[in-house]
């Protein structure tokens, strides 16, 4: 039988349609909801990995498919997946295959305590709501599905719902949903005046018709929207709330693909729809993204709780992935659709890259909390002697995501410096400077990126344990190491034959910049890549794998020659005389972070309370209590200020609401007869 | 790929012989400048070799992190300078990468050598680590604004490119963002080499040591192959601060009297370099901690001003 991609991408929609169903039918069994829910998503992420895949090297948007007849005028329920939307749909269905997997074993701990076929139900609706989202062809099935996917990951967050956390921050995320989701629906509106059709086709490059106010109207409430759902700074503050309290499958889904949706729609947009950009978009997005970057990595340093820590670093990069698209609006705006391209890239290549050793070190920290019951790291250490597998994985994630070589984090970041320098010679006014200097921070974020991650993994898994429940993990099942060993894999791939994705990418900067980028970068049968040309710059990280795997005979040859003798034995580490090493001697992740919190105090604030109680010096103490505390300075500045202004509005106006009919009924009248007015 | 396997063969050897000498000349010459004898030159090649035939003591709480960092340490540093442009201006392995690699090359050394630090559990090693990577986090974006200015002068971020572009006649050192670049990575250089006064490379007194403090419970092999591995850092650091900015002698040509010049020039530039930061060693006392990123930020203002002079002197 010849399968056609479309049929396995409408195959892989009714899969996860038939796991959702059948999560909800089975509830009552659980081992079978959960073996049912997550091996139908595992299955129809695969097909729809297989059907993205078949799309992005055909290379040309797919058939218009139509899924249901229209039951209301206006609303078509059909989706058509181009290159853009097919890109997409190879990181959700990468990371919905790997996650699922991994779903199979993380649910177990759910057993008994929570509904797994409820969880299993909405993680399928999740990924159809997504994949949904990327091949839609029309606004109303856009945004149809950009609400089914906020309103599932608002009950993914809520899932243990009986903590109060968790209701606070389902509650934040929702809010934020919806702020976002208006915003959207907002800016379509004024694109749909402009084209007067709501087929995605007809929007292409609709900017160029529309006035200069409307259109930066339009780009604002996009990049709000957009912006929130991504975690653009300051728009960030769902993600560091929602992320930790999810189940850990959830916060990888989250991290990976739900901002990945505000990436999409950006991309979408100003590239596709609002035809060429003036200046001070590009410098808009490339500034939010720089600003997002540092900051994301500084608040990430402060946090001990290993998934908020993560989830800081998703709003890294998701900067770093904007200051690829906002070099590129900027080369659009000046002329140099190639530059674009090659910006677009780093953009999109991070977002593939962040998708997987983001998903990879959220699986990490899920199977850490599944052995440790915590998400302190404070309490965690000696794991890498108890969890060696989760341990090499959650390592690999770390170099990836700190952008060290051969990894796929530094390919992408590579890319983006590439941009950013080449961009200096493209505009002859100061703003020449912004790239460079656009280019250092990406060097101190990546810098701070290693230390934070040297911190994370370093405090989880490395010496000694610091509680009981750390000192008595093991090592999680066989399906979670599997979905963690796909990512694992997905990250060295990515790093180690970049020209290979970026074939893959030519379709869509064909679509979005008229250029294809592959056959300029590939040297060497594609074994080096170049950054455009071979004497801007070349890397090749397999070859690096390969050069020092030369090399390392030296190290071996000199052990053989001198060392033959030398015996190995271990003993205890240099205690100063002391009789042994406690754990409570070892450094923490708080004291880690210590001197980056000094050096940037005047951005954290540190408030600090420290209680001792002693006899006779306070040197001796009996009891010590140590709080410290770093609050952000978004949420101390904007919005503590903008939630109490908004309760004391809305006390004033309830004022309105006095419970007496005759005033509700005046109310009615009053609106009826103001419509009218309006009307005539 | 067209490799030339001879020149990798020279540079490899170049970077292991070489490099424990640059140690060893610091040493002997500091201890001079300040009236003492000191060790010999040779005296890292008996110390390496001592290293390198005693028994090990690994700390029961490490696991196997602790044992490859050597290994990632010595092969990132190796890796690093053969992308780098020693004798000829054409480094061997400069297709594999540039400047962007070789900071990233050093970085994934530097990461798994604070990992190393964390994992024998001691507070020491906890501190060094810390402070490494903070330090470093300060330093890079100084050392990428100055390579920057280099590489968008040369329209290129490959070393040998930059090399060459400098080589072009019309170049001089008293170029104001040439000099500016270069006083920003000579500060940047004494930061990621552990030198006074941001680290003192000799002390092991617990609260002032950076570098050392993570290397406190490495023995044996693995510390000679960590200690050859940070003195092949610093080779290769200071060639490519000697080559970038002052890139005469470089062999041109492939006869053995251009190697031999090439050479001999290399090694003149690196002693100059490494009397530099005798004297700066000598005459600075190491700085608290928390001053340290006010210099550092010195040179982040350096290497700013160097690339605002190449938009003003056009």
């Amino acid at each position: 039988m010849n399968l056609q991609p479309d049929t396995l991408l409408v195959l892989a929609l009714c899969g996860y349609g038939i796991g959702a169903v059948g999560g909800l039918l089975f509830m009552r069994r659980e081992k079978l909801a959960n073996a049912f829910s997550f091996g139908a998503a595992a299955l129809s992420a695969l097909i729809g990995l297989l059907a993205a895949l078949l799309f992005l090297s055909a290379g040309a948007a797919g058939p218009q498919i139509t899924l249901l007849p229209p039951l209301v005028p206006y609303i078509q329920l059909s989706i058509r997946p181009d290159p853009l939307g097919a890109f997409f749909l190879v990181i959700v269905s990468l990371l919905g295959l790997a996650l699922s997997i991994y779903s199979i074993g993380y649910a177990k701990s759910y057993f008994g305590r929570k509904n797994v076929g409820v969880l299993g139900a909405f993680f399928n609706a999740l990924l159809l709501a997504t994949t949904l989202l990327f091949v839609a062809d029309n606004i109303w099935l856009f945004l149809i599905s950009w609400e089914l996917t906020a309103l599932t990951a608002y009950c993914l967050v809520s899932f243990e719902h009986e903590q109060p956390e968790t209701r606070d921050a389902g509650v934040l995320y929702f809010i934020m949903a919806h702020i976002d989701a208006g915003c959207i629906i907002l800016g379509f509106l004024l694109l749909y005046q402009a084209s007067g059709d709501y087929n995605f086709a007809s929007l292409h490059h609709i900017g160029a018709k529309m006035a200069a106010g409307k259109r930066d109207a339009a780009f604002i409430l996009f990049l709000l929207g957009f912006g929130i759902k991504a975690g653009i700074v300051p728009l960030h503050i769902w993600l560091p709330v929602a992320h930790p309290v999810a189940p850990s499958n959830v916060s990888a889904l989250l991290s990976g693909v739900i901002i990945k949706c505000g990436i999409y729609g950006l991309i979408r947009v100003l590239f596709d729809f609002m035809g060429p950009p003036p200046l001070w978009w590009g410098v808009t997005v490339l500034t939010a993204g720089t600003v997002s970057a540092v900051l994301g990595v500084l608040y990430a340093l402060m946090e001990h709780d290993l998934k908020r820590l993560l989830a800081y670093h998703s709003i890294e990069n998701i900067g770093i992935i904007l200051m690829g698209l906002g070099a590129a609006l900027l080369f659009l705006h000046s002329g140099h659709p190639l530059l674009a391209a090659l910006g677009l890239v780093a953009g999109l290549y991070h977002t593939i890259n962040h998708a997987s050793f983001k998903g990879l070190l959220f699986m990490g920290a899920g199977s850490v909390l599944h052995a440790t019951h915590t998400r302190n790291m404070e309490e965690m250490g000696g794991l890498a002697k108890r969890m060696p597998d989760t341990a090499m994985f959650f390592l690999v994630g770390a170099v990836a995501i700190s952008a060290l070589p051969p990894l796929n984090g530094f390919v992408s970041e590579w890319l983006t410096y590439q941009a950013l320098l080449q961009g200096f010679g493209t505009t002859e006014s100061l703003m020449r400077l912004m790239f460079p200097l656009s280019g250092a921070m990406l060097a101190l974020t990546g810098t701070l990126a290693a230390a934070c991650f040297v911190k994370a993994f370093g405090i989880t898994f490395l010496a000694q344990p610091r509680s009981e429940p750390a000192a008595r993990a093991h090592e999680v099942g066989p399906s979670m190491r599997l979905g963690m060993a796909l990512l694992t894999l997905a990250c060295v791939a990515l790093g180690l034959f970049p020209t290979q994705l970026i074939r893959l990418l030519d379709p869509v900067t064909q679509q979005l910049t008229g250029l294809e980028l592959g056959p300029r970068v590939s040297l060497n049968n594609g074994l080096v890549l170049s950054a455009l040309s071979g004497k801007a710059g070349t890397i090749s990280t397999v070859g690096m794998v390969l050069m020092a795997a030369c090399l390392l005979p030296i190290p071996l040859g000199l052990w053989l020659v001198f060392g033959r003798k030398a015996k190995t034995r271990r003993g205890p580490t240099w205690d100063c005389g002391q009789r042994g090493l406690t754990p409570q001697m070892e450094y923490t992740a708080t004291g880690f972070s210590k001197p980056i919190r000094m050096i940037f105090k005047a951005l954290f604030r540190p408030r600090r309370d420290v209680q001792r109680e002693y006899d006779f010096s306070p040197h001796f103490a009996r009891k010590l209590r140590f709080e410290s505390h770093v609050e952000e300075v978004f949420v101390r500045r904007l919005y503590r200020p903008l939630r109490i202004l908004i309760l004391r509005v809305s006390r004033r106006i309830r004022a309105l609401q006095a419970g007496s009919i005759h005033a509700y009924l005046l109310y009615i009248f009053a609106t009826l007869l103001l419509l009218l007015i309006f009307a005539l | 790929m067209n490799l030339d396997l001879t020149a990798i063969l020279a540079q490899t050897a170049l970077l292991l012989a070489l490099s424990p000498l640059l140690t060893g000349l610091i040493r002997n010459w500091k201890a001079k400048l300040q009236n003492r004898r000191g060790p010999r030159v040779w005296q890292p090649y008996f110390d390496l070799a001592k290293f390198l035939r005693k028994d090990m003591v690994i700390s029961e709480h490490a696991s196997w992190v602790f044992s490859i960092t050597p290994y990632v340490l010595f092969l990132t540093a190796l890796s690093a300078g053969l992308m780098t442009p020693m004798v000829t201006a054409l480094a061997p392995m400069s297709l594999l990468g540039g400047a962007l690699a070789l900071i990233g090359l050093l970085g994934l050394g530097r990461f798994f050598l604070a990992l190393g630090g964390l994992d024998p559990a001691s507070a020491f090693g906890g501190m060094g680590s810390s402070r490494e990577m903070t330090l470093s986090a300060i330093a890079e974006p100084a050392m990428m604004l100055a390579i920057f200015t280099v590489a968008i002068a040369a329209g290129s971020t490959n070393l040998s490119q930059i090399v060459l572009a400098s080589q072009m006649p019309g170049w001089k050192f008293l170029d104001p963002s040439h000099a500016l670049a270069f006083a920003a990575m000579f500060i940047v250089l004494l930061a990621e080499t552990g030198r006074l006064p941001i680290d003192n490379p000799a002390t092991h007194l617990e609260l002032t040591m950076i570098h050392e403090a993570m290397l406190l419970e490495y023995s044996g092999r693995y510390l000679a192959l960590i200690e050859w591995g940070a003195s092949i850092k610093q080779l290769v650091l200071m060639a490519l601060l000697a080559n970038i900015f002052f890139p005469a002698g470089l062999a041109a040509h492939t006869t053995p009297a251009a190697f031999a010049l090439g050479l001999l020039f290399l090694i003149v530039k690196l002693a100059v370099l490494a009397g530099a930061v005798v004297v700066v060693e000598t005459t600075n006392a190491k700085l608290r901690l928390f001053r340290v990123p006010d210099l550092l930020s010195a040179a982040f203002i350096l290497a700013m001003l160097a690339l605002v002079s190449t938009f003003l002197f056009r």
